[in-house]
């Protein structure tokens, strides 16, 4: 009876377990593998422990060019979606202006829309207008998509925002631009941070846009896409691994270093 | 990620209108350069696209428009299986979502205490490995013979299943079932993290004020914490269900040409096909589609605030 009674309280705690472990065993899967050392072309049954993926992660040729280009975009895409999405964020929440439905419908759309759709149409643009595709279009379509979201999350932090702080910095003579700079863009910069790091984890990853508007331009998702169909190397799963682990890694030294300053400020 | 974790923000007492700024153009020299970009690459795209499928002609000749709408007869005839099949494979992964990611959004906000931070961090952690080399991890979870497949087939659960038409044989790879655990993988966190932001925001004293007036644990869930957390879930059906729609990648890695989805029929028509007016009447249907079950969705759960 106390067993049932235990499960019975613990109900929630147990599912909740089991999809954390759904959701982390792919993960578990990619970095077991990266040690195979597989027979045929594709790295899906297990062989044998090696670690040779692991001391030639750029042994397969295009990988590590496709991952320095993906690299080279999410930053740009970063950049430009950033800058323009805390622009628009500011605009919506500090002023009054027309059209502000039109806005925000023109804003909250390419959140509301299967990426595969915007994906046909940009294509169809850019073969319209007989661009080149390649860089630059990847480029477009990446901070097309990020702009919406770097808007959400800087919006979110802008309007908790106490307006008296800027008033205060005002009457104490600071000018408008002394103002922006020493009080109204720190206070934004975590909501700003948590928009770059958005855009900068979709564009990395993105997959289904850059496919129809890369040309023959490879990405690392692309790469991984076409190896798919022509045979997995284990350096994808060390790539995979590392990309996780530095993840990871950054999450909680920053954790640790934000704990400590909590504590000298208490 | 902060703005997950963080306490919910102050905002203005409502009905404060934004100040008013000296610079009358200031908001619109803020907004002009990002909604223009929107405007070019995302709007003017979308009206492209409406063009193209009533246009006729071939890739040698160019195209011209014809008014031809007998293109969107001739894509959905052809292809309305695909169009099914999509709806009900991203309907299916968005309940197994929300089945599944409740208890663990309801693990963090209420029962976590000091692991809280932990498994959030796991929660977000594998995004940051591509999510086609995650999906393609599920080849060899799924494999064939493999450990779960055995295990399943030992409990006599894939004889449901097939029976049911959602496997084949002894086989999950490349059936049905496949693709409804890949789309249910691939957007769980897309589910998890809105169902959080809204459980967190619960009072915890409104668990204890129904416990104090006699409310049984499950009746207080469905009383007073389902009801609270609506606005998570409808945001987080939202954000599962539209992305799930338009994804081809699970129907092409994890499934065969009998589960086709609409978002494979699009990519093929348009990257190999090269029939570029079939292709855009059928993004446009999805598109159509999608809008009038989401716009729908939203009046029935009441929840027009979202946005």
């Amino acid at each position: 009876m106390t067993l049932v009674n235990w499960l019975k309280r613990h109900l929630v705690v147990i599912a909740g377990l089991l999809t954390l472990a759904y959701l982390l065993l792919p993960n578990v899967i990619v970095t077991v593998f990266s040690f195979n050392n597989p027979k045929g072309r594709f790295n899906y049954a297990w062989q044998e422990f090696s670690t040779d993926a692991w001391k030639d992660p750029c042994g397969v040729s295009g990988l590590c060019a496709s991952l320095s280009l993906s690299l080279q975009i999410a930053l740009w895409a970063t950049l430009g979606a950033t800058l323009l999405g805390t622009m628009i964020a500011f605009a919506l929440v500090r002023y009054r202006f027309r059209a502000r439905g039109a806005v925000n419908s023109l804003i909250f759309l390419p959140m509301a829309m299967p990426e595969v759709v915007m994906a046909a149409s940009l294509l169809t643009l850019f073969l319209n207008m007989g661009a080149q595709l390649g860089f630059w279009t990847i480029l477009i379509a990446h901070i097309m998509f990020c702009l919406s979201f770097v808007v959400v999350a800087v919006k979110a932090r802008v309007m908790s925002m106490d307006p008296r702080l800027e008033q205060a910095a005002q009457d104490l003579y600071a000018g408008p631009f002394q103002t922006f700079v020493r009080v109204t863009l720190p206070i934004a910069a975590p909501g700003i941070a948590a928009g770059a790091l958005l855009a900068f984890a979709l564009s990395f990853d993105d997959f289904i846009i850059t496919n129809f508007n890369a040309g023959s331009t490879v990405t690392f998702p692309m790469f991984v896409w076409g190896s798919a169909q022509r045979g997995t190397p284990v350096q994808i799963n060390v790539i995979g691994t590392a990309m996780f682990v530095v993840a990871v890694l950054l999450v909680l030294v920053s954790m640790v270093v934000g704990n400590r300053r909590k504590r000298q400020k208490a | 990620m902060a703005t997950v974790t963080e306490a919910p923000p102050l905002a203005p007492a409502p009905g404060t209108k934004p100040p008013r700024r000296r610079g009358r153009w200031t908001p619109y020299l803020l907004l002009l350069p990002g909604l223009l970009w929107l405007l070019v690459f995302f709007a003017l795209p979308v009206i492209y696209q409406a063009s193209t499928s009533v246009q006729t002609g071939s890739l040698e000749e160019g195209y011209e428009v014809t008014w031809h709408f007998a293109t969107y007869w001739d894509a959905l005839s052809e292809y309305w299986p695909q169009f099914v099949r999509s709806v009900l494979y991203a309907a299916s992964a968005t309940v197994l979502c929300l089945l599944l990611g409740y208890p663990l959004a309801y693990l963090i906000a209420f029962r976590a205490g000091r692991w809280r931070n932990l498994i959030m961090i796991l929660v977000i952690a594998p995004f940051f490995t591509s999510f086609l080399i995650r999906t393609l991890a599920w080849k060899t979870i799924l494999a064939d013979g493999g450990p779960v497949v055995g295990a399943l087939d030992a409990l006599h659960v894939l004889d449901v299943t097939a029976w049911l038409g959602w496997t084949a044989g002894d086989r999950v790879l490349a059936t049905p079932l496949a693709v409804v655990c890949g789309l249910t993988y691939n957007f769980l966190p897309f589910m998890i993290l809105p169902l959080y932001t809204s459980l967190e925001r619960i009072d915890p004293r409104l668990h204890e004020a129904a416990n104090d007036l006699y409310a049984r644990p499950s009746t207080t869930f469905r009383k007073v914490t389902f009801p609270l957390s609506m606005p998570g879930v409808v945001s987080g059906t939202l954000l599962t269900f539209i992305p799930a729609t338009g994804d081809y990648i699970n129907a092409d890695l994890l499934g065969s040409t009998d589960t086709r989805m609409v978002g494979n029929v699009i990519q093929s028509q348009f990257l190999r096909i090269l029939d570029y007016p079939t292709a855009a009447a059928l993004s446009f249907i999805l598109m159509a589609a999608i809008l009038f079950m989401v716009t729908f969705y939203i009046r029935r759960s009441g929840t027009e605030d979202l946005v």
